[in-house]
C-alpha cells in the first residue's frame, strides 16, 4: 500500500493540504486499528526537542518511540507518570508504540487514578489540521491559560481534529521504591470497597485493580522509607475486606503492574475486548450485566476490561450507565458494525461534529474513526 | 483598554428585556436600576469599570438556560460572573451587556467518599467545597489566594492554579463533570464521577474558556483525602539566581514538594511588615512544604535542607509547630493584600521555564529602572508561576498607562523566555492584546473555530481573550430590533 512518509512538520502539512482523499493517520500502528484512506506515517517525524529535568519538561516529535523516552527519562531518575498502556500483547500487534499515538488515544494506565491521565501531562501540542495549516496550542510550561486548551482537545482525538507533529510534557520524578498488597477478595463488590478505602487514605495509594483469579491489588510508591510504612497502616485499613500479603520486591511489584497496565490475562487467546470507564461503585453491577466471559477492574472499579465472545454488543447491555464503553479488540466487521467509541449523547454529538467541521473541513483525517457507526 | 462601543440596537431593547426576564426569573433576580447595576460594573481588576445593562441572579440551571435563550434570541451580549474576583477583567461588562451571575447557585448537591467527589453548582466558593467535606477528612485541592471569595464558576472559567498545584494540579486536573448551559439556552452534561471522556474531551475544553463557550452551573469536583501532616521550611538566599538554582535541585533530586515559593526582597518587607512571619531580609526567600507522616516529612525536609545547605543560606529554618507554619503561610498569602496596603499594584501571572528564572529576575529589574516603578515578586517557583506586581500610584496622571506598559513587556519577556502571558488568572481583557505575541494568526483562528461552534453569534462574553481586531468580524453586529 502507498503510504506517505513525511520527515517534518513542514512536509506534512504540505502533504495534508494537497490531499485529494482521506488519510489515515498513525503512528507505531500497534492499535491495530485501520480504516479508508492512504496512511500517513508520523513516524518520521521524531526526535527530543528539549528535556529539562530540573523543570520536569519534555518536549518531542510526535514520532518518537515511547520506548526511546522512557530510556531518556530513567537516566535522570524520571518517568511518565501517566503510564500508558502497551497494546501489542492485547492485540498482536507488532511496531513501537510513539508518543504521538499515545496522546492521540489519550492512553493511561494503572496510574491514572492518583497521577491523572495522560491529557493531565500533556503542557503542549503543535499539529497540522485537516486544511494543512500548522497550529501551536499551550506550551511547555506547567501552568499555562493563555486563551483556550487546545492540548486537551487533542489528547484523545484520535487524529480527526489533526496530526500530533510534537508535544511537551511534564515528567515526574521516578520513586526510589515501590510495593503492592494483595487483599484476598473474591467479590467484586468487596474488592471495590477495598479500593475505595485504601483510594480515601492518606497514603497516595498509585494503583488499586482487582482481578477475579488475583484478589485486589493496591500500590503505594515512594522512598523506601515511606513506602514500608505506608504499607503497614494500609494492611490495618484493608485486613477487614481479606488477608493481606505484601509484595515489597519493586520488581515483582512492577511486574503485576505492567501485566495489570497492558491487560496480560486477555492476552493471546480469542474474544473481542472492551474498555468501560464508569463510577468505580458502579462497576460490580455494571460488570454482571456483561455477561462477560472474564473482567478486570482497575482505577479502584472504575475501569473495567470485559472480555466477551466476538461480536457481542456489549453497549446494549450497559444499559442507563453512566460512563462510557471503548472497543479495543475486534475485527474490522465488528469494529464496523458496532463503532469503537461510545456514541455521544445529544447536543455533545452535535457539538463534536461542529469542532471536526471546523478543523478538518473537508473531512479527510481518520474519517468515521470517531464518528457515529452507520446504521445498517 | 478598548472595549467595543455599546451596541444602539441592544441599549434600547433594555425595557423589553427587563420585561421578558421578569417573566422567567423571580422579581428580585432581576437588577435594573442603575444604582444597583453598578456593583457589577467591575471585577477585581477595578482600573476598568462599566456598569452592565442589567444583571440577573438566577438560582437554578433551568433559569440560567431561560435567561439565556431570551438574551440569544435579543441579540444580547451576557457576560458570566462568579464572585467577581478576576484579576484579567473576566467579569469586566460592557454597557450593552447581561451580567449573569451565578452567586445564588451556591449549594453542594452530592458528596460521595467512597468515589471520591463532590458535586456543586458553580457559585459556591472555593473555600466552602473545601468546608463542605473538611469533616470527612477531604479537601479539594486547587487554591487560589482568594479562595475565601473566588466562586467555582470563575475558577473553571480561569482555570485558576493556586499554590499547591505542583502536586495537585489546577483546576482542570480536579475538574471531572459539568452541567453547563450553551448561549441558545442548550443544557450540556460533560464527564461525571467516571473519568475521561468517550469522545472529545470537551470538558478539557470548556475549562479555562473565559466563559466564553458556555456557562457551567454545576461542577463535579475530585476531593482527595487529607495528607497526614504538613510543614513547611523556610530558606533565604542572596541572589535569586542561586535561590532558583536550589528550585531546580530540590526537583532533580526526586523529591516532590507539594509547593515551592519564591519571594523577593521588596515582597519579604511588605509581607513581614504585615503577617510577621519572621522572615529573614534577604535578596530571595523559598517557602517548600512536604506532606506525610512526621516521619516522612522529616526525611523528605533532611534531603531538602541538605540541598539548601550547600548553597550558602543566609536562613534556613523548619516550622516548628502548626502556628509557625501557619504564620508562614499566612505571609505569603497575604503578598497581595500586604502590597496593596503600601501601593496600587498591578499584578502578572505569566509563566516561564524554572530554568530561565534567574534571567527573567535580572532583566524585569533592569526594566524596573526604565520604567521608573517598583516591583515585587512573588510567585510559585516549583512551576515557574511568576506573580511579579507593579507598584504604582492611581492617583498621578499617567502612572497606570506606564505600569500597563511595563507589564506588557514583562509578559513578552515571559514568552521570549518560553513561557507564557498567563498561568492562572486567564487573559480576560487585560492580556486580550498582547495575544498576538504568544501565538500566531492561525493559532487564534484555530481557538476562535471553537468558540464559533459553541456560540456562533459570538454573544457570550465576547469581548474577552482575543485581540478586538481579531474577533471583529465575528462579535455580534447590531441587529435589528
Amino acid at each position: 500500500m502507498k503510504m506517505m512518509t513525511p520527515k517534518s512538520e513542514a512536509e506534512l502539512a504540505e502533504m495534508v493540504a494537497g490531499a485529494d482523499g482521506p488519510l489515515w493517520v498513525k503512528g507505531g500502528g500497534t492499535r491495530g486499528l485501520g480504516g479508508a484512506g492512504e496512511v500517513v506515517s508520523v513516524a518520521g517525524i521524531a526526535g527530543v526537542e528539549l528535556y529539562e529535568p530540573g523543570a520536569l519538561t519534555l518536549v518531542v516529535r510526535a514520532g518518537t518511540p515511547v520506548a526511546e523516552i522512557e530510556a531518556v527519562l530513567a537516566a535522570e531518575n524520571q518517568r511518565l507518570a501517566f503510564e500508558p498502556m502497551d497494546h501489542r500483547g492485547l492485540l498482536g500487534t507488532t511496531g513501537e508504540p510513539t508518543i504521538g499515538g499515545v496522546v492521540a488515544g489519550n492512553i493511561s494506565g494503572p496510574r491514572r487514578v492518583q497521577a491523572g491521565a495522560c491529557r493531565d501531562f500533556l503542557l503542549g501540542v503543535r499539529f497540522v489540521d485537516g486544511a494543512g495549516q500548522v497550529v501551536r496550542n499551550g506550551g511547555r510550561v506547567m501552568k499555562n491559560v493563555t486563551g483556550y486548551d487546545l492540548v486537551k482537545l487533542m489528547a484523545g482525538s484520535w487524529g480527526t481534529l489533526g496530526i500530533l507533529t510534537e508535544v511537551a510534557l511534564k515528567v515526574l520524578p521516578r520513586p526510589e521504591s515501590e510495593a503492592t498488597l494483595t487483599v484476598a477478595t473474591a467479590e467484586a463488590a468487596v474488592a471495590v470497597k477495598a479500593m475505595a478505602a485504601a483510594l480515601g487514605s492518606p497514603f497516595e495509594v498509585s494503583g488499586a485493580a482487582f482481578d477475579p483469579e488475583a484478589g485486589t491489588r493496591i500500590r503505594i510508591e515512594g522512598f523506601e522509607s515511606s513506602v514500608s510504612y505506608r504499607a503497614s497502616r494500609l494492611q490495618e485499613i484493608l485486613v477487614p475486606f481479606g488477608a493481606v500479603t505484601v509484595e515489597s520486591g519493586p520488581e515483582q511489584s512492577s511486574a503485576i503492574w505492567r501485566d495489570l497496565r497492558d491487560v496480560a490475562p486477555f492476552h493471546g487467546g480469542a474474544g473481542d475486548v472492551w474498555r468501560l470507564s464508569v463510577k468505580p461503585t458502579d462497576a460490580p453491577e455494571v460488570a454482571a450485566r456483561l455477561r462477560a466471559e472474564r473482567v478486570l477492574y482497575d482505577w479502584g472499579g472504575g475501569l473495567i476490561w470485559a472480555l466477551v465472545p466476538e461480536g457481542t454488543d456489549l453497549r446494549a447491555r450497559l444499559g442507563g450507565v453512566a460512563g462510557h464503553a471503548t472497543l479495543v479488540r475486534a475485527s474490522e466487521a465488528t469494529r464496523a458494525r458496532l463503532g469503537v467509541f461510545q456514541p455521544e449523547p445529544e447536543p455533545l454529538r452535535r457539538i463534536s461534529e461542529g469542532l471536526r467541521a471546523r478543523f478538518d473541513p473537508r473531512g479527510i483525517l481518520n474519517p468515521g474513526l470517531m464518528a457515529q457507526p452507520v446504521e445498517a | 483598554m478598548e472595549m467595543p462601543r455599546p451596541n444602539p440596537v441592544v441599549l434600547s431593547l433594555k425595557d423589553r428585556l427587563v420585561s421578558r426576564l421578569k417573566q422567567v426569573l423571580p422579581e428580585d433576580a432581576v437588577i435594573h436600576d442603575e444604582a444597583e447595576t453598578r456593583a457589577y460594573e467591575c471585577d477585581a481588576l477595578t482600573a476598568y469599570k462599566c456598569p452592565p445593562l442589567l444583571a440577573v441572579l438566577p438560582s437554578s440551571t433551568q433559569e440560567v438556560s431561560d435567561v439565556l435563550r431570551i438574551c440569544h434570541e435579543e441579540g444580547v451580549p451576557v457576560v458570566p460572573r462568579g464572585a467577581g474576583t478576576s484579576l484579567a477583567g473576566g467579569a469586566l461588562p460592557t454597557a450593552d451587556s447581561v451580567i449573569l451571575g451565578v452567586a445564588r447557585m451556591n449549594e453542594v448537591l452530592e458528596t460521595d467518599y467512597e468515589n471520591r467527589f463532590i458535586r456543586v453548582q458553580t457559585g459556591r466558593t472555593n473555600l466552602s467545597v473545601t468546608g463542605a467535606v473538611e469533616e470527612e477528612d477531604f479537601f479539594y485541592a486547587p487554591d487560589p489566594s482568594s479562595q475565601l471569595a473566588c466562586a467555582i464558576a470563575g475558577n473553571i472559567a480561569m482555570n485558576s492554579g493556586g499554590a499547591h498545584c505542583l502536586k495537585y494540579g489546577v483546576t482542570t486536573n480536579n475538574l471531572m463533570g459539568v452541567t453547563a448551559v450553551m448561549m441558545d439556552g442548550t443544557v450540556v452534561e460533560i464527564g461525571g464521577a467516571h473519568l475521561d471522556a468517550g469522545g472529545l474531551d470537551l470538558l478539557g475544553l470548556i475549562c479555562g474558556s473565559e466563559g466564553q463557550l458556555a456557562v457551567v452551573t454545576e461542577a463535579t469536583l475530585r476531593i482527595l483525602r487529607k495528607p497526614e501532616g504538613a510543614r513547611p521550611v523556610l530558606m533565604g538566599y542572596d541572589s535569586s539566581e542561586v535561590a532558583g538554582q536550589v528550585v531546580t535541585d530540590i526537583i532533580k533530586a526526586g523529591v516532590l514538594p507539594v509547593a515551592i515559593e519564591f519571594m523577593d526582597r521588596p515582597c519579604i518587607e511588605a509581607c513581614e511588615a504585615f503577617a510577621h512571619a519572621g522572615y529573614p531580609m534577604c535578596e530571595a526567600l523559598l517557602i517548600v512544604e512536604v506532606e506525610g507522616s512526621e516521619a516522612e516529612i522529616d526525611m523528605q525536609l533532611g534531603l531538602i535542607k541538605q540541598i539548601a545547605a550547600k548553597h550558602n543560606p543566609v536562613e534556613l529554618r523548619e516550622a516548628a509547630d502548626a502556628d509557625e507554619a501557619g504564620r508562614i503561610w499566612l505571609g505569603r498569602k497575604s503578598a497581595f493584600g500586604a502590597m496593596g496596603q503600601i501601593n496600587d499594584y498591578m499584578c502578572l501571572d505569566g509563566t516561564i521555564p524554572v530554568s530561565s528564572l534567574p534571567m527573567v529576575l535580572r532583566r524585569i529589574g533592569e526594566m524596573s529602572k526604565e520604567f521608573g516603578l517598583d516591583v515585587a515578586n512573588v510567585f510559585h517557583a516549583g512551576d515557574g508561576n511568576m506573580h511579579p506586581l507593579i507598584l504604582f500610584d492611581a492617583n498621578t496622571p499617567g502612572q497606570l498607562e506606564t505600569c500597563e506598559a511595563f507589564g506588557a513587556e514583562i509578559l513578552k519577556l515571559c514568552v521570549e523566555a518560553g513561557g507564557c502571558l498567563t498561568g492562572e488568572h486567564g487573559v480576560g481583557i487585560e492580556k486580550r492584546d498582547l495575544m498576538l505575541h504568544q501565538y500566531d494568526a492561525a493559532d487564534l483562528e484555530a481557538q476562535m473555530a471553537v468558540k464559533d461552534v459553541f456560540d456562533p453569534a459570538w454573544l457570550l462574553n465576547p469581548a474577552k481573550v482575543f485581540p478586538l481586531a481579531v474577533s471583529e468580524a465575528r462579535r455580534a453586529q447590531p441587529q435589528a430590533a
